[in-house]
């Protein structure tokens, strides 16, 4: 068949039907919390594949934020060498599994795709998964080769893709690395923010294991910042940090009533639910408000991930409350249309303005405000504005801020020098990564704010080149 | 995995656990605390600090037993290991000298003010301690604080030692008794926190507390340690965990501590239940306040 495929004529291949990715059925996985797509099988992606008409212009590359050669390893898709097409990505994206999952394609590579001019683009994503769980399930991940050791020692604070990626990068350099990180399991938002049923925690912790059976120290429970600086870093003896310590500093509504039993934000709501595996109390031993009526507050990934979350746990309804329209939230489309089909009603252009005790100090409901689009903001997208008079109460036992996090300011208090913007973030060299001390480089998150998982690890592949440089030149 | 030397009972329902943490300690200062996780099911815990051993690398914490966690606690032997011990976190104690301080410990806040009382006490502060607790047998740590305070208190709720009377009563008759107070450190049950708070009021005592609402990360990711200070919002493992007293919202941290009560009640009955339960017998007789 494959021979067919590979021979078949440019028309022929664009007849093929973009393939549907099996899932879990709504009504059933809104029960559980196993990962909702089953991935593509063998059959599909070699259709899909296929369906790649390889075009001069591979817009698909530069669609990419770190660049993998897309077509490159649908090639090797065609080919029926996997194990290959993963590694083939892996040159310039070392989380395969993860971003083929987590990655918003259709604002990146397959918005650009050729295809989509006339007809749906290639399943990019899809197939970037495919091969990746497949290197991984048939035990095909080959170790890296280790250069020779440099005898130079890397700190790297977080354990989160940009840290990974770093830490990925130097080990193979022959380069001594030690990953610090403040929570009992590494991984970061991959672990405690987004939930299994949309990326499995095997899978982090594989990624972390091969690192480790490679020579990545990770030494888990440790806060960088409080345990030790990052000067005393340098005084243990390594010879450049990275700082990769994400936006871990939940933004609030600054509403009354916001310090009510019941409402979380949603790294909290998250963090127990993911990480400390609320989902499974008692067998677990933290706990987590099982609200009925859960209302979320936003409208990017986090908020649903945390609805949806919501609806596993047992509620009968979750809200999205999100003061702009559709066209403006900024999640990925896939998790907007999953939380649709598992039941959650969207309330648009809504914002809660309060929220009401019960008289025993938990929420029973929240006041809003509807709002209309008036004039475009900064961030260009048309700025919301509150109809007077339109305030409504909705009945809910459970809210979950997830309006977005700034960065966490424990490193930046802690290392005199460091340079941040108003926002906290910390100020790099686009180039380099390197910040405003010497020998300290940073990336992810906490230089850019809430962002995505590639945008991190890319991040983290720029900084390991120039920590590279940096090191060998000492 | 930490280490732990030691795991002993020390009063009904109170233990001492002992941690080999040397790079922790060696870093800790008093006033922070660390969060404990007992096994890889378990939740993260804040646990005040106690004492801090620099030449053996030893953290000491005492805990009473309120429910699951603090009873598993109590079944770590001694050479056993518990999965994590973070720290130190939060914002040391501030010192100074104050020309006399005074610190008041109430219940299981007897232990967090020793190693603060040390503190005030090498910045020169003429050293006050006044410790309380129900009944004789919940005393400890007496020696400790005699060989630091300049004068000691110590109080029974029932009179079965010391003097008769809550710590504030003997708070209330120092200031009655116009001694010049510099700094009051109190820390214990929220009810004696909020009480010391306000009888200093009105005398415009700096009051400090340390706030103990639930946590997770404890690293300010997550806002649950939430409280209100005054018109603020501040999280108490970043910001904290000491206070103002006269500027905590006591009221709404105590709604806030009692947020998975019903969970809680469950996980420990169940606990309890379990076949093969190690808790040791003195430990079975745990019974919460409304059951009594």
């Amino acid at each position: 068949m494959t021979e067919d495929l590979k021979n078949m004529p440019k028309k022929e291949r664009m007849k093929i039907p973009r393939q549907s990715m099996p899932e879990q059925e709504p009504q059933v996985r809104v029960k559980n919390f196993q990962e909702v797509p089953h991935g593509l099988t063998e059959e599909q992606a070699l259709l899909e594949a296929a369906r790649c008409i390889d075009c001069k212009k591979q817009p698909c590359i530069a669609g990419c934020p770190v660049e993998v050669d897309i077509p490159a390893f649908i090639k090797l898709i065609l080919e029926k060498d996997y194990a290959a097409a993963a590694r083939k990505i892996k040159e310039t994206n070392s989380l395969p599994a993860v971003c083929g999952r987590v990655c918003p394609q259709e604002e990146q590579c397959e918005m650009v795709c050729t295809l989509a001019k006339k007809h749906k683009p290639v399943a990019i994503g899809y197939l970037e998964r495919y091969v990746a769980d497949y290197e991984r399930e048939n035990n095909l991940v080959e170790p890296p080769e280790i250069a020779p050791s440099t005898g130079k020692k890397v700190a790297i604070v977080g354990s989160g893709p940009a840290g990974l990626t770093v830490a990925g990068d130097l080990i193979k350099l022959g380069h001594a690395v030690t990953i610090f990180e403040a929570l009992h399991k590494p991984g970061g938002v991959l672990v405690y923010g987004i939930p299994e049923f949309r990326l499995p925690k095997v899978i982090v912790q594989a990624e972390c294991d091969a690192m480790g059976d490679v020579g990545v120290g990770f030494e888990n429970s440790t806060v960088i910042g409080k345990m030790d600086t990052i000067d005393e870093l340098f005084e243990m003896g390594y010879d450049a940090v990275f700082i990769g310590t994400g936006a871990g500093l939940p933004n609030f509504m600054g509403v009354p009533g916001e310090n009510l039993i019941g409402v979380y934000s949603s790294n909290e709501y998250l963090t127990r639910a993911n990480l400390m595996r609320a989902f499974d109390f008692p067998n677990n031993d933290t706990p987590i408000i099982e609200g009925k009526n859960v209302a979320v507050l936003g409208g990017g990934n986090t908020a649903m991930d945390s609805v949806r979350t919501a609806l596993r746990l047992g509620a009968d309804n979750g809200y999205i409350v999100y003061r702009r329209s559709e066209q403006e939230m900024p999640a990925r489309i896939e998790e907007i249309h999953h939380a649709k089909e598992e039941g959650v009603q969207f309330h648009l252009l809504t914002t809660p303005i309060k929220f009401i005790d019960d008289g025993e100090g938990r929420v029973c409901g929240m006041e809003c405000l509807k709002m209309e689009l008036g004039e475009p903001d900064a961030s260009g997208r048309r700025r919301p504005v509150p109809i007077e008079g339109s305030n409504f109460v909705m009945d809910v036992d459970l809210v979950v801020v997830a309006i977005g996090n700034s960065s966490n300011p424990l490193i930046p208090q802690t290392t005199p020098g460091l340079k941040v913007n108003r926002w906290g973030n910390i100020t790099v060299n686009e180039e380099t990564m390197e910040t405003s001390r010497e020998g300290v480089f940073a990336g992810g998150d906490i230089v850019t704010g809430g962002a995505t998982v590639i945008l991190a690890a890319g991040a983290g592949k720029v900084a390991a080149r120039a920590i590279h440089d940096y090191i060998s030149k000492k | 995995m930490p280490k732990v030397i030691d795991n002993t009972q020390i009063g009904p329902m109170v233990w001492k656990m002992r941690v080999e943490v040397p790079r922790l300690v060696n870093k800790a200062k008093a006033g922070q605390f660390v969060i404990i996780r007992v096994n890889d099911e378990g939740e993260r815990v804040p646990m005040s600090i106690a004492g801090l051993d620099r030449e053996n690398g030893l953290l000491t914490i005492i805990y009473q037993v309120v429910g699951k966690t603090s009873a598993l606690m109590t079944t770590v032997e001694a050479g056993g290991e518990i999965s994590d011990c973070v720290g130190p976190l939060g914002i040391p104690s501030h010192v100074d000298n104050w020309g006399t301080a005074v610190l008041v410990g109430g219940g299981i806040g007897i232990a967090p003010i020793y190693p603060i009382a040390q503190a005030y006490k090498e910045a020169g502060n003429k050293v006050i301690t006044i410790v309380g607790a129900r009944s004789k047998e919940f005393l400890f740590y007496e020696e400790e604080h005699k060989s630091i305070a300049d004068d000691l208190h110590v109080c029974t709720d029932d009179g079965s030692y010391g003097h008769h009377g809550f710590v504030s009563d003997v708070l209330q008759k120092l200031i009655d008794d116009g001694v010049k107070i510099g700094m009051i450190m109190a820390i214990g049950p929220v009810p004696m926190m909020r009480v010391v708070a306000n009888q200093t009021r009105e005398h415009e005592i700096p009051t400090w507390v340390s706030l103990n609402p639930l946590m997770i990360d404890g690293t300010g990711m997550c806002g649950g340690c939430r409280v209100q200070i005054g018109e603020e919002t501040k999280f108490a493992c970043v910001d904290g965990p000491d206070f103002d007293g006269h500027k905590v919202d006591f009221e709404t941290m105590t709604k806030r501590l009692g947020a998975y009560k019903e969970q809680e009640r469950a996980a420990m009955k169940r606990f309890m239940a379990e076949p093969g339960c190690k808790l040791s017998p003195a430990v079975q007789e745990f019974k919460y306040p409304d059951e009594k």
